[in-house]
């Protein structure tokens, strides 16, 4: 049987371990971002354009029947050029280069912004083929963040392209 | 003196410090800090149970996972609810002693030469623990599961390994669907398999392993989580809305640490401290370090395949196989990749008896740094210096551990002092023949309950000087003659404070046994 002096030092022990196990379980509190803002979260995974070759009637004979493919299109996928506008004044710029060990997969993105809450003029531009020059795909828009709000920027062809959401 | 050594020796006497203060209240058998792998062990078998319950009464869907969990801490709280919250805090505490457990057995120097095995095996798991933890608080897919998440699947996506950020799959409230909730359940049920299977590998090489600690310990390890749970039940966040960036998180510091700590440096830091570390702990052993120990040897021609090394073993380092030269009996056989060196298959082979005759004692199996040929030698000439004394001196001889309190120290004009390599290679005879051969009393010290080095060499000592495990002591020898003191490295103080006490006990006739009977053809043999 252990001493009173034991069981004392023993509940003493248990309830400090229970106390250390309970108080880091939850605290201290955790804010990840300031209380006044908001965050932008630009993220893409889109396949790149490619130029594709007609194939001249010669070329296509030469060919057996069953590749006989009307346009010649290189596996490889065009680099992606992406601006990020705030109020006029550029946020971010990047140029996203294909995946995969023959630059055949999509190009991707994922960055976030902590932006104050307000009222901001947010503007997207995108050439998804550099082949061309500027910018064919562009969203602009004023946006309302409200504190701890998150702002995607993202694109899908189905949603008519680049959207916020 | 290397910068890793002496902060692995102050880290040494700081656990040494706590541990024994712990006994005070604890005692040896039920000190936590003494236990922490079969304490880590019984707070997954909790986990393991716990979450049984919470599997079965999960329902998967989004919507489902909040409010079935929810559903436990609100309308059933005297059962599920407190389920609930033992999984949560059991998972801490098992993380709280899986760390303590690696910083005590790396300051104890515990994790090179035979104990190799063991340390790598046991890297590994620290990854399946934080895997699983992390996993596990996104089931219940609320804020602190929406910002571990996304912290998460950010922090991987450094990692050159994926086609597309996996964060792209928690960007919006849309971007989740019911399977995936699927999925991470088998995850989280899947990984603490893989865990346990680990940690049979990582105990493997260890005999008689503590699987859970002692029935009191576990009981009051319980009722701490028990009450804990009660007076603050684990409960759930608002739910998740990936719209929104979560503020004022109750986190849990002792799994979710990762998170603050990539928000205040950055994933490349994080990664760099995370691969780090575990290059350093697998490094660890190959780094310099003590020469080890020489490995026992087995004679053959005085093994009589009675198989005691063998069940005594700390580290099945020991096993039996045929005797090449006699026929029907077995022969002890050492693997030295897993031998400690440590000497307890000496002190348990009956060979291992200084009343045999030969000038030179070969025994069954032995040690080549210390042989018992030796220790006979070595307590011959003590007794020879104390047979020198004054007639009614009382002489005291002292057995102690190399990996304790160095006993040395205590030798005296009528005290003599044997160390071993572990009080555990102290064969029950050496006590009976030193009685016998004139001295008035015996000291055995040894490591603190459950502090042993070598894990079991103390406890062998208890029950064989107890006569409960063979080679027992004689009953011919009483046992108020003979002292068991239990300390640790640093209780010098506490060990010469025993033999004081144990010498004033035998000079002021506390102690009435008489001595047995004299052993007089001892200086005929071996002088």
């Amino acid at each position: 049987m252990p001493k009173p002096a034991a069981i004392v030092g023993q509940t003493i022990l248990y309830g400090a371990f229970a106390a250390f196990i309970g108080y880091f379980a939850t605290a201290p509190t955790y804010t990840q971002i300031p209380n006044d803002v908001a965050l932008i979260k630009l993220s893409m995974s889109h396949l790149g354009g490619r130029e594709c070759r007609k194939r001249s009637p010669e070329e296509l004979a030469k060919l057996p029947p069953n590749m006989r493919a009307p346009l010649d299109c290189p596996r490889g996928r065009s680099d992606i050029k992406l601006q990020l506008e705030l109020d006029g004044k550029p946020m971010f710029e990047t140029v996203m280069h294909p995946t995969g060990l023959s630059g055949d997969g999509v190009s991707t993105v994922y960055k976030r912004f902590e932006v104050k809450a307000g009222t901001y003029q947010l503007a997207v531009k995108m050439n998804d083929n550099l082949v061309n020059p500027g910018f064919n795909h562009v969203k602009e828009a004023q946006v309302t963040l409200k504190p701890a709000q998150v702002l995607v920027v993202d694109f899908n062809p189905d949603k008519g392209g680049l959207f916020f959401q | 003196m290397s910068v890793h050594a002496a902060l692995r020796g102050n880290a040494q006497t700081l656990f040494e410090r706590i541990e024994n203060s712990f006994d005070g209240s604890f005692g040896g058998a039920d000190n936590p800090l003494r236990h922490l792998g079969a304490l880590g062990l019984y707070f997954l078998w909790i986990l393991v149970a716990t979450g049984l319950y919470l599997y079965a009464v999960l329902d998967t869907s989004i919507q489902g996972v909040y409010t079935s969990i929810g559903h436990l801490s609100q309308e059933q709280w005297y059962l599920g609810g407190i389920l609930r919250s033992l999984h949560r805090y059991a998972s801490d505490a098992f993380v709280l002693v899986m760390m303590l457990h690696l910083v005590r057995e790396w300051a104890y120097g515990r994790y090179y030469g035979f104990r190799l095995y063991s340390w790598v095996t046991g890297v590994p798991l620290i990854w399946l623990a934080y895997v699983s933890g992390i996993g596990g608080y996104w089931i219940v897919w609320d804020r602190l599961a929406q910002f571990s998440a996304i912290a998460t699947t950010e922090l991987l996506d450094w990692l050159p390994f994926f086609n597309e950020p996996t964060a792209r799959n928690f960007l919006a409230p849309d971007s989740i669907n019911d399977r995936f909730f699927t999925v991470l359940v088998f995850i989280h049920i899947g990984i603490p398999l893989m865990l346990i299977l680990g940690l049979w590998a990582h105990v493997n090489r260890i005999s008689r392993v503590d699987y859970l600690p002692s029935r009191r310990l576990m009981l009051g390890t319980l009722a701490s989580l028990l009450a804990l749970a009660l007076i603050k039940p684990a409960l759930s966040e608002a739910p998740a809305n990936l719209a929104l960036v979560p503020a004022g998180l109750p986190l849990d510091w002792f799994i979710l640490f990762i998170h603050p700590l990539t928000d205040i440096t950055s994933p490349v830091a994080v990664w760099t401290l995370v691969f780090g570390a575990t290059i350093l702990l697998f490094a660890l052993p190959f780094l310099p370090h003590p020469k080890a120990q020489p490995v026992a040897l087995v004679d053959a021609a005085n093994c009589n395949g009675c198989s005691r090394c063998h069940a005594d073993c700390p580290y099945e380092a020991v096993t039996m196989a045929i005797h090449p030269d006699k026929p029907g009996h077995k022969i002890a056989m050492v693997d030295p990749d897993l031998c400690a060196g440590c000497g307890i298959c000496a002190g348990s082979c009956p060979s291992s008896t200084p009343f045999r005759s030969q000038e030179r004692l070969v025994t069954g199996i032995d040690m080549p740094q210390q042989p018992v040929d030796v220790m006979r030698r070595q307590l011959e000439a003590q007794l020879a210096r104390l047979g020198t004394q004054a007639a009614g001196k009382t002489k005291l001889v002292v057995f102690g551990c190399d990996q304790g309190v160095d006993v040395r120290g205590l030798e005296t004009a009528d005290t003599a002092a044997i160390s071993l390599l572990c009080t555990g290679m102290l064969p029950p005879s050496f006590i009976e023949y030193a009685l016998r051969s004139g001295v008035d009393g015996i000291m055995v010290t040894g490591c603190r309950e459950g502090g042993c080095d070598f894990r079991l060499g103390m406890q062998w000592t208890q029950e064989r000087l107890a006569h409960q495990r063979e080679p027992h002591l004689r009953s011919l020898v009483p046992q108020d003659r003979l002292r068991l003191v239990f300390a640790s490295r640093s209780e010098s103080k506490l060990v010469a404070a025993a033999a004081k006490e144990f010498r004033t006990q035998l000079e002021t006739r506390l102690v009435t046994s008489s001595k047995p009977p004299a052993y007089s053809r001892r200086t005929l043999h071996h002088a």
